[in-house]
């Protein structure tokens, strides 16, 4: 089964006024067969932490390490990371203009996999991705998130999880902007990737509403670039009852 | 797109920027043309019509003399074609717009015409090929499609001299014709190039300027339309690569009624001092009521040091239109859009690929003509493949 660990990660962006630290010290650690949710503020550096796993040239990695199954993942590129069988849902997908969904996911599957799928499974497959998801069949012909909207675009994300099935997938808010319907939909997607038994889940986000529907193992309350606590399922609930002020308090001393 | 880019779309109304100052277009309308080499100075690169142009490269194509070769011309096509060489001024459809024109107006001989009968329906295309052998060289094309006609046409530039050719084509009416010009001169080629055309009374035209390599490349397009119900899809697709100035000069004029001008351009730039000039002018006359005109520009900018310059002008004497506007973009290659791709597992040289050709998807797709579209996918993956050599082996210097 995989694991992704996290150790004492450091990660820094350049600004105008020279580097800005942003993670400092993150540990984490990721079985397969395990569901973690990393809850926090805006600003302490979730998304840092996401785009750091996936390799965005923006964030310098200042010091500390991240292991898939013992490899490092520091030293891989953006593409052979994902290869490896790591999966981002990003808070904000990407449009590509002129690419059709169609063809993004089966150029990305057969990177994935190392050769095409098989051509009658996989439109059949393609299509059972997009209705699980709720997304008609026509979104195919469309360009790659292009004039999607919000909930449209984290839907895609889901669909691009199922169809790549990844070993460990970390997802990015992507409750965020999706109403209620919409929700429940995206969780089941994640519930039935998760429910393979041997898949890693890094779920990222604000709010405990979607924690409803997916149950996480471990919640981790990320302050100012790390954890500032760790529990199981009921951290989430005093977090629902109490917000984020007694963490804030703690990392502001 | 990234953040770079900048866009600008008018809606109905009389409208004209750009860098510099922006002349009238109904000054442009008026701007000198004549058969007479002598009505025309020697460019020294200030003047309007050659400021963004690198003219002292094309000294050679000014100068009012005959060639030193004659580009050779191989032409095959469907049964129904007809070809013939026939003197250079017996349509007069096209008359030179600047020196180089009138220079090879003069010098190129008889014009070479490939006709199409009245109401002949061609299944196959056209092929013409202008070779330039190595030296200096002029052509004259003419291409007549008859009334009710259907033809495609392709004329293939190709060689490694100085070319300066003109292109006159009819669209006799209710006739759809579709021209495609490639321009794909070896390295050190020069070709400079006037295309002029008349569209009939419910003809339809479909030109396409292609420019994969060459020097120097400099395609004028003008269009001009015989009776009402006349609609022109100007389609233009160019990838300068380091060094080489790849530049388009549109300029459609509207009198007759009720006419249409769809024009998109696009272009990509890689490697340096790669540069591409677009100016597209559109000019409906207060009698062109009824008019539809739309003109789009879009450049992508894949490395350092190269710059791509796009002007469009749309002046309108009527308010009786129904409906004008115009867009330009200049966008750097988005590094977003090449980090969401590889993080689904698609190496970097494929998901620049899949973002080029996604870039350039759409007037693809338009142009209609498979071979064409087949061939430009191929060049524009060869480009792609040395822009990456050359990106890697700056990045293994700086990594000494
Ligand atoms: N280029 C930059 N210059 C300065 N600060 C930056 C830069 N990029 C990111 N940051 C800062 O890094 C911090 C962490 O950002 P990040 O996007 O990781 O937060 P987040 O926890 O995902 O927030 P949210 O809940 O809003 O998604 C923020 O304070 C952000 O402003
Ligand atoms: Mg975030």
């Amino acid at each position: 089964m995989a694991t992704l660990e996290i150790r004492d990660l450091h990660v820094s962006v350049d600004t105008e006024n020279g580097p800005k630290e942003i993670l400092r010290g993150v540990d984490l650690t990721i079985a397969g067969g395990q569901t973690h949710a990393i809850m926090g503020p805006n600003g302490s550096g979730k998304s840092t932490l996401a785009y750091s796993i996936a390799g965005h040239p923006k964030y310098n990695i200042t010091s500390g390490t991240v292991t898939l199954d013992g490899e490092d993942v520091l030293d891989m590129a953006v593409d052979e990371r994902a290869r490896a069988g790591l999966f981002l849902a990003m808070q904000y997908p990407v449009e590509v203009p002129g690419v059709s969904v169609a063809n993004f996911l089966r150029t990305a599957k057969t990177a994935i996999d190392g050769e095409a799928p098989k051509l009658r499974t996989w439109v059949k497959d393609v299509n059972k991705a997009l209705s699980d998801l709720d997304m008609d069949p026509t979104f195919g012909q469309r360009n790659v998130n292009e004039g999607f909207s919000g909930g449209e675009k984290k839907r895609h994300e889901i669909v691009q999880l199922e169809l790549l099935n990844p070993k460990i997938a970390i997802l990015d808010e992507t409750d965020s902007g999706l109403d209620i319907d919409a929700l429940k939909i995206v969780s089941e997607g994640v519930n039935r990737f998760a429910g393979q038994g041997d898949k890693g889940v890094l779920l990222i986000t604000h709010y405990t509403r979607i924690l409803r529907y997916i149950k996480p193992d471990f919640v981790h309350v990320f302050v100012d670039g790390r954890v500032a606590e760790e529990g199981g399922p009921e951290l989430a609930e005093e977090l629902e009852a109490n917000g984020y002020e007694r963490f804030l308090k703690a990392g502001a001393k | 797109m990234s953040a770079a880019e900048t866009l600008v779309a008018t809606g109905n109304r009389a409208h004209s920027h750009g860098p510099g100052s922006p002349v009238p277009l109904q000054a442009r309308s008026e701007r000198p043309t004549s058969y007479d080499v002598a009505d025309f100075a020697v460019p020294n690169g200030r003047e309007e019509e050659w400021r963004f142009t690198p003219v002292k490269q094309l000294k050679a194509l000014f100068d009012d003399a005959a060639g030193t070769e004659t580009p050779k011309i191989d032409a095959s096509g469907p049964e129904g074609v007809v070809f013939e060489t026939v003197a250079a001024d017996s349509l007069k459809v096209g008359k030179p717009q600047d020196r180089s024109a009138a220079v090879a107006w003069n010098h190129a001989g008889e014009a070479f015409a490939v006709r199409i009968p009245v109401e002949a329906e061609l299944t196959e295309a056209v092929h013409v090929n202008v070779a330039s052998l190595g030296a200096r060289g002029f052509s004259h094309l003419i291409v007549e499609a008859g009334r009710h006609s259907r033809a495609i046409v392709i004329i293939d530039h190709t060689g490694a001299g100085e070319l300066s050719s003109n292109v006159e084509v009819v669209v006799g009416d209710a006739a759809e014709l579709r021209v495609v010009s490639i321009q794909q001169g070896d390295h050190e080629s020069i070709h400079l190039g006037q295309h002029d055309a008349l569209v009939g009374r419910d003809a339809k035209l479909h030109h396409v300027v292609v420019t994969l390599g060459g020097k120097v490349v400099r395609i004028g397009t003008n269009v001009r339309y015989a009776g009402p119900g006349g609609d022109a899809e100007l389609l233009g697709v160019y990838f300068a690569e380091g060094g080489q100035h790849h530049e388009n000069r549109l300029f459609v004029d509207h009198e007759a009624t009720n006419c249409k001008s769809n024009v998109l351009y696009k272009g990509a730039l890689a490697g340096d001092k790669a540069r591409s000039v677009w100016i597209g002018d559109v000019l409906i006359r207060a009698a062109a009521e009824g008019t539809n005109t739309f003109e789009l520009n879009r450049n992508l900018v894949l490395t350092d040091g190269a710059r791509a310059d796009s002007v469009p002008n749309l002046e309108i004497e009527t308010g009786e239109i129904e409906g004008a506007g115009h867009a330009s973009a200049t966008g750097r290659f988005d590094d977003e859009q090449l980090f969401y791709l590889q993080a689904r597992g698609i190496p970097e040289d494929a998901a620049r690929r899949l973002v080029v050709s996604g870039f350039f998807n759409d007037i693809i797709g338009k142009i209609g003509v498979p071979e064409v579209t087949e061939h430009l996918h191929d060049v524009i993956e060869e480009k792609l493949a040395r822009a990456a050599e050359l990106s890697a082996s700056a990045k293994a210097v700086v990594g000494q």
